[in-house]
């Protein structure tokens, strides 16, 4: 084979920050190619999709307010990625969170009181918690595999959230919208900057990623969880107990998406909506690997994926462009992630392999 | 019980397990050679819209089939060249087929969005179709539900009875082993990949030209994931895969008659059923860890290089 892959001896420190620049790129390539098929000029898409959304003030405050969000999941999931365990289902886990949080706004709708906002904020993460807490229990009870369970509480609560807002929890006075009331101001988190949406929770966001980093960095759990990940053997001769670590990893990921939802809608909505989230949940798995697993990381790639949520939606304005190019774009920059990722461990090599006749292996 | 609602229930069955059945079956194989393709919800949506789109714009169902199944293969290639070559993480590489399937499919399908076309038409086999109740439920199908039960018969005689079924399973329980005796893993693995793909994208296909001739975003509503689920529950056997597929089928359609039988709960909560259901069966059949362990190919999941 004229074209090979060599084992390096040991894993490239570089490559590791270089690899999501070479996918950014690429990506940006195999998007310009997209748009000159959907007969869009490229450049002008690229200027519409990229630059556009954050040359206003308020564009960078929206900026902020979608990578909130996706930080704050994106932080949690990271924790559990790297001891191998896989919750997908964090888009469930923000509507009940969001739930959670929501009905305490409803509940006490004429309230006025300081405590009602940290007390949604509460729930929100005990709900985020408490959905993320059934697939930990089945699967250091019942062995069973988090990923498939953790995805289908994801359709049952969106489910929920369907036959909240149709049912029960219904603004009396809304013309039979599904959409619950408008929440009562003291119910509403506290904007940062007039005029925008930006709000306190975008500080929350970045109080964890620094929680998330001493975590992993400076606690003895960030270290267990990473020797679980590395080599699972090496962790139960250490005598780390798995089971209290899966436990762990799915409730800070389950906590940090259900206050993400509950401040998308105490801070970005102000009511309960059939559809709190575009999928953040989702992206946000792209916004961990992207960031390298590693909070800080995660913040800067939070940032960019909020960009193509922002610019889905300026191509869709402006150049009357479906917005699920977002979805693409999300796909294709994990993908081409994915692949440079190779050169982590090993190297491009030319030419046919060198025999080694000494040791044969 | 009458048998004129019992009819129409077991053909619905039909309808709704058929797409498990194809999904299910194809990532049987898969991982039967040591690969976990999580991607199956988009390669499924985009055979579903590949398929759609072919039907409107031709008006052939034939080849809304052939396109389905050529559409899940192409994106199963991509899955398989990072997986195979560029030994890319499975569970990640997965997750980023089925985020990207159902972008790319509803940017395509953005333009297709309120078409319609007349549906695969069910056969009508002269004599035997319009035989009372057996007629129906064993004769009045379209080709595809006969061809998938077909498809199972055949990957399960593959799998077990001949050379090829003997160097796929080899390739998923010991891919060291099976490389050492000059089998090339590389080549077996991409294989089966792609037939995982075809498959998906054929289950697919049945949502958008048979079940229901029409586009929707997200038409696969987690059936992808399902068929994962059904993969764990069959114990990686394709009859197992049919049979888990049926019984999936069979709950789909409580949602359906339970409203018509005036039970009074709420659809959101009727619709949580095959999910819910997808748990309880996972719980099930992995609660005995030892026997899960022996079913699972031995080397799922895990990434082969030459090199060691």
């Amino acid at each position: 084979m004229l074209v090979r892959l060599e084992q390096r001896p040991e894993a490239s420190k570089s490559m590791i920050y270089v690899s999501p620049l070479i996918a950014v790129v690429l990506t940006v390539l195999t998007a310009m190619v997209m748009f000159a098929l959907l007969g869009v000029y490229p450049v002008k898409a690229i200027e519409t999709f990229f630059i556009e959304p954050v040359s206003s003030l308020d564009g960078l405050a929206e900026l902020l307010v979608k990578a909130t969000p996706l930080v704050l999941i994106g932080v949690g999931l990271s924790l559990g990625f790297q001891a191998n365990v896989w919750n997908i289902g964090a888009e469930g886990q923000l509507v009940i969170g969001a739930l959670a949080g929501g009905g305490l706004a409803l509940a006490f709708f004429d309230q006025q009181s300081i405590f009602l906002v940290p007390a949604m904020l509460v729930c929100g993460v005990l709900g985020g918690m408490a959905w993320a807490a059934i697939p930990a229990w089945l699967k250091t009870r019942y062995n069973t595999n988090e990923i498939l369970t953790s995805l289908m509480l994801t359709y049952v609560g969106l489910l929920v959230l369907s036959y909240l807002v149709h049912g029960p929890w219904k603004d009396p006075q809304g013309m039979n919208f599904p959409e619950s009331r408008l929440f009562h101001d003291s119910a509403l988190l506290p904007i940062l900057i007039d005029e925008t949406r930006l709000n306190v929770g975008a500080l929350i966001a970045l109080f964890v990623v620094v929680l998330g980093w001493i975590l992993i960095s400076r606690h003895i759990i960030g270290f267990q969880i990473k020797v679980i990940g590395m080599a699972p053997m090496a962790a139960s001769f250490a005598g780390f107990k798995e089971k209290r670590l899966i436990w762990l990893t799915l409730l800070i990921s389950g906590g940090c998406a259900g206050l993400a939802g509950v401040i998308e809608l105490s801070g970005a909505i102000g009511q309960i909506v059939p559809s709190i989230s575009p999928g953040y949940g989702f992206t946000a798995i792209i916004v961990a690997f992207l960031g390298r697993l590693h909070p800080v990381g995660v913040l800067f790639a939070g940032l960019l994926m909020a960009l193509t949520y922002l610019g889905g939606d300026s191509a869709q304005i402006t150049m009357n462009l479906p917005n699920a190019v977002t979805g693409v774009f999300q796909g294709m920059l994990l993908f081409f992630l994915l692949a440079s990722d190779v050169l982590i461990k090993y190297r491009v090599r030319f030419g046919a392999p060198k025999i080694n006749t000494e040791a044969a292996e | 019980m009458s048998v004129d609602w019992l009819i129409p229930a077991l053909l619905t069955i039909v309808t709704a397990a058929t797409p498990l059945v194809f999904a299910a079956v194809g990532e049987v194989v898969v991982e039967k050679a040591g690969v976990l393709n999580l991607g199956v919800e988009g390669m499924m949506i985009i055979g579903a819209i590949a398929a759609f789109a072919t039907a409107v714009s031709t008006g052939n169902e034939f080849l809304a089939i052939i396109a389905g199944a050529g559409a899940g293969m192409l994106i199963a290639l991509i899955f398989g060249v990072l997986t195979v070559y560029l030994q890319s993480n499975q569970v990640a590489t997965g997750l980023a087929l089925t985020i990207f399937g159902l972008g790319l499919s509803a940017l395509i399908g953005h333009s297709y969005v309120g078409k319609t076309f007349d549906g695969l038409a069910k056969l009508n086999i002269p004599g035997l179709s319009d035989i009372p109740v057996i007629g129906p439920v064993l004769f009045g199908h379209d080709a595809l539900v006969y061809l998938s039960v077909v498809s199972v018969a055949i990957v399960a005689w593959v799998l077990t009875r001949t050379r090829m079924g003997l160097l796929i399973r080899a390739v998923g329980e010991n891919h060291d082993a099976a490389h050492s005796i000059g089998y090339s893993v590389t080549l077996v693995r991409l294989g089966a990949i792609l037939f995982g793909g075809a498959m998906a994208g054929v289950g697919g296909a049945y949502l958008s030209v048979a079940y229901t001739p029409l586009w929707v975003e997200n038409m696969t509503a987690g059936r992808g994931w399902i068929a994962l689920a059904l993969v764990v529950f069959a114990s990686w056997k394709p009859w197992r895969a049919f049979f888990g597929a049926y019984l999936f089928g069979g709950i789909t359609i409580i949602q359906l008659y339970a409203q018509g039988m005036g039970v009074e709960v709420s659809a959101q909560f009727l619709s949580m059923l095959p999910y819910i259901a997808t748990i309880l069966v996972l719980v099930i059949i992995s609660r005995d860890s030892a026997r899960a362990r022996l079913d699972a190919p031995a080397c799922l999941g895990k990434n082969f290089h030459a090199s060691g």
